[in-house]
């Protein structure tokens, strides 16, 4: 039996990934592998029909996720796969699209898309891969680098400000925000379940190591001492205020669910109007409440 | 679909190429203005006939009509959605904004007189499909998302089953597939518009509104005795390049005005080489010719 055949025969996770496309590119130290596993436990845990879940990823480390789930999975163009998952989604309104993607994707280049999904409450979840940099290309700063943190482009250390992603969700109006590290798998497939149940936009922002560029320039040592340092600095504090959660260099990280709440969807939201508006001749777009109704 | 004008094609622009790579069929119009920058807005201009073709990075074919009126802008809009679901690519419809904004009669036939092709929907047993198996022709048949078949598709370079492959030998297949879908199928695609061109000397080429500028221009040359032909490129790209050679070969001159510094000029000068004269008539745009302009152009050409 070869190595891949043994693979083959023995992962528990081969429901649910291509695993002809296995191994995946992924460093040892990193993890978006350990997110994917827990996005497949919580697709296993919710009995999900896999026929009607789609992943969306734009470009980067986490970017390959949509090459890897044996789901209808799309790999977009870099910063896009939000608008992309919105168009997907309101093509077909009783699939439930999911975003798995990079920081540097959502919320660098695609941050304008991603503030416009929340302000509408689209329903996607979105999860994303924090490692605190631009990884694929090199180790650049990125809008979430914490301040004095080394980068590729930073390499005096970065003095800019960084997102606060719960902060600018919650701020932009998404209906469910959450925060965990890659430490903590067991919260972060329960925050997928009930994502995947919610609807509107939720967002997951998951803190993974980088071992090959974000740790091995600031000298931080290897996967387990990043998770480590997740063990040592992080607290849980659900429902904390959105505004208090910054991220200081190697300082504390405070995760948990901090919004959860009910606001009619993108399409609830245009059914209810168009119907109050044109009344009878106004067919209802999508299924309004899941297929409920 | 959606509609834009050259500022919004640019930004479009990333995307475009997505859609070549991962062979969506979609409408593009872009009803131009003069460029580069914020240009000209509300001024009419043809100058993004090139960047329709090359602007999004890598090698890939698309196709462009042009259309010269507003029953054209409806005709052709069906038949860029049937080229698109034809031949799975983007289909740009490259009118200018004197197109954009002109009211003309358009007669729009019953519902049921419209040809629409259906969207190619593959139909073999569920687990034999690959996404990018093409059928006869080189288009791959297409699945709706959500019906259990799970694809994955990318922006990478890709084998049949829509899977990266990152080597030189994937690359050179799945490049050469996207490319000879369409220019293995130009003579079905090319749409051109002739008139009196069998014994003419010189033929006046032109697309969208500036085929409608050189009408007098046109009349004109004919009055004076010359023997002028005219072709419209209803279809842009692919360009007719069997056609200009062909023509090339028995008359003395192109005159090609068009409302840019000299754009499908460049594709005219490609293939009918140094066996005839080939004459630029440019506008930088903010409005169209001046017809007296075209004919001494042509008049020029005779000589």
């Amino acid at each position: 039996m070869t190595k891949k055949d043994k693979a083959e025969a023995e992962n528990p996770q081969e429901a649910y990934l291509r695993m002809d496309r296995i191994p995946h590119i992924w460093c040892p130290g990193c993890g978006i592998g350990t997110v994917v596993t827990s996005f497949n436990e919580a697709l296993k845990k919710n009995k999900e029909d896999l026929d009607k879940v789609a992943v969306v990823s734009g470009i980067g480390c986490t970017g390959r996720v949509a090459g890897y789930v044996k789901l209808d999975s799309f790999h977009t163009t870099h910063g896009r796969a939000v608008p992309f998952a919105t168009g997907l989604k309101l093509a077909n309104p009783d699939m439930k699209v999911v975003v798995f993607s990079g920081d540097g994707d959502i919320f660098g280049i695609g941050g304008n898309h991603f503030i416009h999904a929340a302000r509408r409450n689209m329903d996607l979840v979105i999860i994303c891969v924090n490692n605190f940099n631009y990884a694929m290309t090199g180790g650049q700063v990125a809008a979430t680098t914490p301040t004095d943190a080394n980068a590729s482009t930073a390499p005096y250390g970065n003095f800019e400000y960084p997102f606060s992603i719960p902060y600018l969700a919650d701020a932009c109006g998404a209906t469910y925000v959450a925060r965990w590290t890659a430490l903590h798998l067991r919260r972060v497939t329960k925050s997928i379940q009930e994502a995947l149940k919610h609807r509107g936009l939720s967002i997951i922002e998951v803190i993974t190591p980088c071992v090959t560029l974000y740790a091995r320039r600031n000298r931080l040592g290897d996967g387990l001492n990043l998770l480590k340092y997740y063990h040592d600095k992080s607290e849980i504090i659900h429902g904390a205020d959105t505004r208090t959660l910054g991220i200081g260099y190697q300082d504390k990280l405070i995760v948990g669910k901090f919004v959860h709440k009910e606001k009619p969807t993108f399409l609830d939201a245009m059914n209810k109007h168009l119907g109050n508006v044109l009344g009878d001749d106004y067919q209802l777009y999508g299924r309004i409440n899941n297929g409920k109704d | 679909m959606t509609v834009t004008s050259g500022p919004g094609f640019s930004l479009m622009m990333e995307n475009i190429g997505l859609a070549c790579m991962h062979e969506t069929p979609l409408v593009i119009a872009n009803v131009q203005r003069g460029g580069p920058s914020t240009g000209l807005p509300t001024l009419t201009g043809q100058q993004d006939m090139m960047q329709a073709k090359f602007g999004s990075h890598g090698d890939y074919e698309i196709i462009a009509l042009s259309p010269d009126s507003p029953q054209e802008c409806f005709d052709l809009t069906i038949e860029a959605f049937n080229l698109a679901e034809t031949y799975r690519v983007p289909v740009f419809i490259m009118t200018d904004e004197c197109v954009g904004h002109m009211h003309e009669k358009v007669v729009i036939p019953p519902a049921e007189e419209i040809e629409v092709v259906e969207r190619r929907w593959y139909t073999g047993p569920k687990e034999d499909y690959l996404p990018y198996k093409r059928d006869e022709d080189g288009v791959p048949p297409m699945i709706k998302a959500g019906d259990g078949y799970r694809i994955h598709t990318t922006g990478l370079t890709h084998d049949e089953h829509g899977y990266p492959v990152i080597n030189a030998e994937c690359q050179k297949q799945n490049v050469t597939d996207i490319i000879e879908k369409i220019r293995g199928n130009a003579d079905k695609i090319i749409k051109l518009e002739e008139q009196e061109i069998d014994d003419a000397e010189i033929v006046v080429i032109s697309y969208g509104i500036t085929s409608r500028v050189a009408v007098p221009a046109v009349r004109k040359a004919r009055k004076a005795g010359l023997k002028i032909g005219t072709m419209r490129l209803v279809t842009c790209w692919p360009f007719p390049e069997k056609r200009i050679r062909q023509l090339s070969k028995k008359i003395k001159a192109f005159v090609v005005p068009e409302i840019n510094y000299g754009q499908m000029v460049r594709e005219v000068q490609r293939n009918a080489f140094d066996r005839c004269k080939v004459v630029s008539v440019p506008h930088c745009g903010g409005w169209v010719h001046d017809p007296e302009d075209i004919y001494q152009a042509i008049k020029e050409a005779s000589k």
